[in-house]
């Protein structure tokens, strides 16, 4: 953003002002990030920093809080991880089967009622979290499956789907429908065209939904919290009664691992959408 | 004309208008077909569930059912006198039950909310009504607690006659129906509820403003740049986007706190003395900051995706055209992003204002919204008929909300990342 030479004055001092309030909003969203790594190599038990890691003393950062994650006696993480994980996995697939095949039928321009039907189907990304958390659970109560993995597990595709949904719909939405027709005419049934011809041409869009529907599993607390018993304990509701209770430097050392995990999940997204974006013809 | 042309016929001898509507017909059940798995799926756990939730809002068959021979004998009470010995002998009658079935307790706790009072009487009937005598039941009762002989309550259990109430709806406004049967407000001191509406949508709307404000300028930035700096750019901005929830809060806690990073700073530039810290957390100042971080990406990626679309030689045809660059982004620029600016703030608007686990953490008393209400009565005062009323109160509002969105930007424009 260099500046032209003829600028004046007092637009270049705006300009620097202006560089100047970006730099600070970034350093706002980012930074917070970035105090958890070096605190949760803490040798001490508080959360600020010690004068040893101020002067960079080796002895005042340890490995002591990821053990303790590991290792600890008492602490959960080893089955809230376990957990996390199959219910995020099986919420994924859930939601990625249903989502996609919603998603086919919604770009069909014969889809009767389309903008009612989205709007159902995309509604429990609109309603405010606490609600479909108190209404999801009124289900599950009454169908017998809270404080159940099942129960869980189908929360959170209710949740995943409409990222699914959202994402194979914009994908399908360049798609091109005559490779289908050229497909049937010559003699593929629907399944194997769809297995063969168009799942291939939208997977970016299915992956990034499915990476969608498995964060907003993975990082789900509202209605976790309403479902689950002491068994079905995931990693966000231990750091969420950690962070009520007592906040202590094992719960950083997760959200460090947390961290890490995002950043793989942003870097797989990224990739997805720029491949799809090729893929669809949209050059920037 | 049409009837003139002779009719177009298939192969097989039938109209072409009717094979094609039969075809089209076909075409439809299809993609319905398909769309039929998540759309019952969803219908059945999720749509019906809130529906359920409005059922249970205005149910009041609780009492109705533990007192129907009560009832019955006072349909022909006028509620001006004490009810005659009729209606007691009926309600000594369903007690009797009641308390075998150990169910007394509920009734006691159902009363209570109607009128304060009930619990203690309604135990010390249990207590007395076992020796009770035969007959003259009106009596008896009467002179277990000298409330049992006040009209008042007898009016007020007669008040939970009706199947159906609209006083937890009541209930979540601060309002109630008074002795005369008119809607009033409760006393001044006590109106939780009314503070917590409007704190939220208070916090909401700044959160809104502060986050337009902020992203703004950054979104301009990333649209603008060339490709290689905005890409490095856009990753502060997805990178908390992915991040959980929980974690960016907790990292909030760790800067907040009176010993905290933030603090510390505050101290080192000798804006603020060791030994007198501000308090950032637990309070609304901790809501405000870190529901701001938290939500600006939704703010900025709607913007940038609107942005990204400008061209710049419009910007420069303006200041062709004799506009300083103030004038030319004001009347030129600015006008071209409203869109974005539409959608990013009503998304932020409407996640703000369901927001729970964050002001949970850092808010504090002073801090909480609605949300927190609701949870609060999910589970600790399981009164899930006032959770789920002000539930859907919120979710009216958003609903509105949404509409508004819909309007504005179409729900099929909605862009992630």
């Amino acid at each position: 953003m260099a500046l032209p030479k003829y600028t004046e004055p007092h637009y270049r001092i705006w300009h620097y002002i202006y560089l100047t309030i970006c730099a600070a909003v970034f350093f706002f969203l980012i930074a917070p990030l970035f105090v958890i790594f070096p605190l949760s190599f803490n040798a001490e038990e508080f959360l600020s920093f010690s004068d040893g890691m101020k002067r960079l003393d080796p002895d005042a950062f340890s490995l002591r809080w990821y053990k303790d994650m590991i290792y600890g006696t008492k602490n959960p993480w080893g089955l809230a991880a376990k957990n996390s994980f199959i219910i995020a996995i099986f919420a994924t697939i859930g939601s990625v089967i249903l989502g996609t095949v919603a998603a086919l039928g919604l770009s069909s321009r014969h889809m009767p009622y389309k903008g009612l039907i989205m709007a159902v189907l995309i509604s429990p990304m609109i309603v405010p979290l606490i609600i479909s958390g108190v209404a999801i659970f009124f289900f599950m109560a009454k169908a017998g499956l809270a404080a159940t993995h099942t129960g869980i597990v189908l929360a959170h595709i209710i949740l995943g789907t409409p990222f699914v949904v959202i994402t194979v719909t914009a994908t399908l939405s360049g798609f091109d429908h005559s490779v289908t027709r050229a497909a049937a005419s010559l003699g593929s049934d629907p399944v194997n065209t769809f297995m063969k011809i168009t799942l291939p041409l939208i997977l970016p869009g299915v992956i990034s939904g499915g990476l969608f529907a498995f964060v907003t599993s993975f990082d789900e607390v509202v209605v976790v919290l309403f479902l689950a018993g002491l068994e079905n304990t995931t990693i966000p509701i231990q750091m969420w009664t950690g962070l009520r209770e007592q906040l202590s430097p094992t719960i950083l050392a997760v959200a460090t691992c947390l961290i890490i995990l995002s950043t793989l999940i942003l870097v797989t997204a990224e990739l997805l959408r720029r491949r799809s974006e090729r893929l669809r013809g949209i050059n920037r | 004309m049409s009837s003139e042309t002779k009719q177009i016929l298939t192969t097989d001898g039938i109209p072409l208008e009717v094979s094609l509507k039969k075809a089209e017909k076909k075409n439809k059940i299809k993609a319905f077909l398909l769309v039929a798995p998540l759309l019952f799926f969803l219908i059945i756990t999720y749509v019906f569930p809130i529906g359920d939730m409005l059922f249970r809002s205005v149910d009041d068959k609780m009492v109705t059912q533990m007192l129907p021979k009560t009832f019955k004998a006072m349909e022909n009470w006028d509620g001006q006198e004490l009810p005659d010995e009729e209606v007691f002998a009926a309600f000594h009658e369903d007690f009797i039950k009641l308390v075998e079935d150990k169910r007394e307790g509920k009734l006691s706790t159902q009363l209570n909310y109607t009128k304060n009072g009930f619990k203690s009487i309604i135990k010390k009937l249990r207590r007395k009504s076992k020796s009770f005598e035969e007959g003259n039941y009106k009596e008896q009762i009467m002179s277990v607690h000298k409330r049992w002989a006040d009209v008042e309550y007898w009016r007020a259990i007669q008040r939970r006659a009706p199947e159906f109430t609209g006083q937890k709806y009541l209930k979540g406004m601060d309002m109630y129906v008074n002795e005369e049967g008119k809607i009033v407000s409760v006393e001044e001191d006590r109106r939780i509820h009314r503070v917590l509406w409007l704190r939220t949508l208070e916090i909401a709307f700044f959160v809104t403003v502060f986050c337009f404000l902020m992203a703004y300028p950054i979104a301009h930035l990333l649209a603008t740049l060339p490709m290689k700096y905005s890409n490095l750019l856009m990753i502060c901005v997805l990178l908390p986007f992915w991040t959980s929830l929980l974690v960016r809060t907790a990292s909030w806690m760790i800067l907040l706190q009176q010993q905290g990073i933030v603090n510390d700073f505050f101290v080192g530039i000798g804006l603020v003395a060791d030994d007198n810290r501000p308090e950032m957390m637990y309070n609304k100042t901790g809501s405000y900051v870190a529901m701001t971080q938290i939500l600006l990406p939704f703010m900025v990626l709607p913007l940038y995706s609107v942005m990204k679309t400008i061209s710049p030689s419009l910007m420069r045809a303006g200041k062709s055209l004799g506009g300083t660059p103030f004038v030319a982004f004001w009347k030129v620029y600015f006008p071209l992003t409203i869109p974005g600016i539409g959608a990013g703030c009503l998304l932020v608007f409407i996640l703000a204002i369901g927001y729970y686990i964050t002001p949970a953490l850092v808010g504090g008393a002073s801090g909480t919204l609605i949300s927190n209400q609701i949870a609060f009565h999910m589970k600790s005062t399981l009164d899930w008929s006032f959770a789920s009323a002000m539930g859907l109160m919120l979710l009216s509002g958003v609903l509105v909300i949404y509409w508004l969105y819909n309007k504005i930007v179409g729900i099929d424009n909605i862009k992630l990342g």
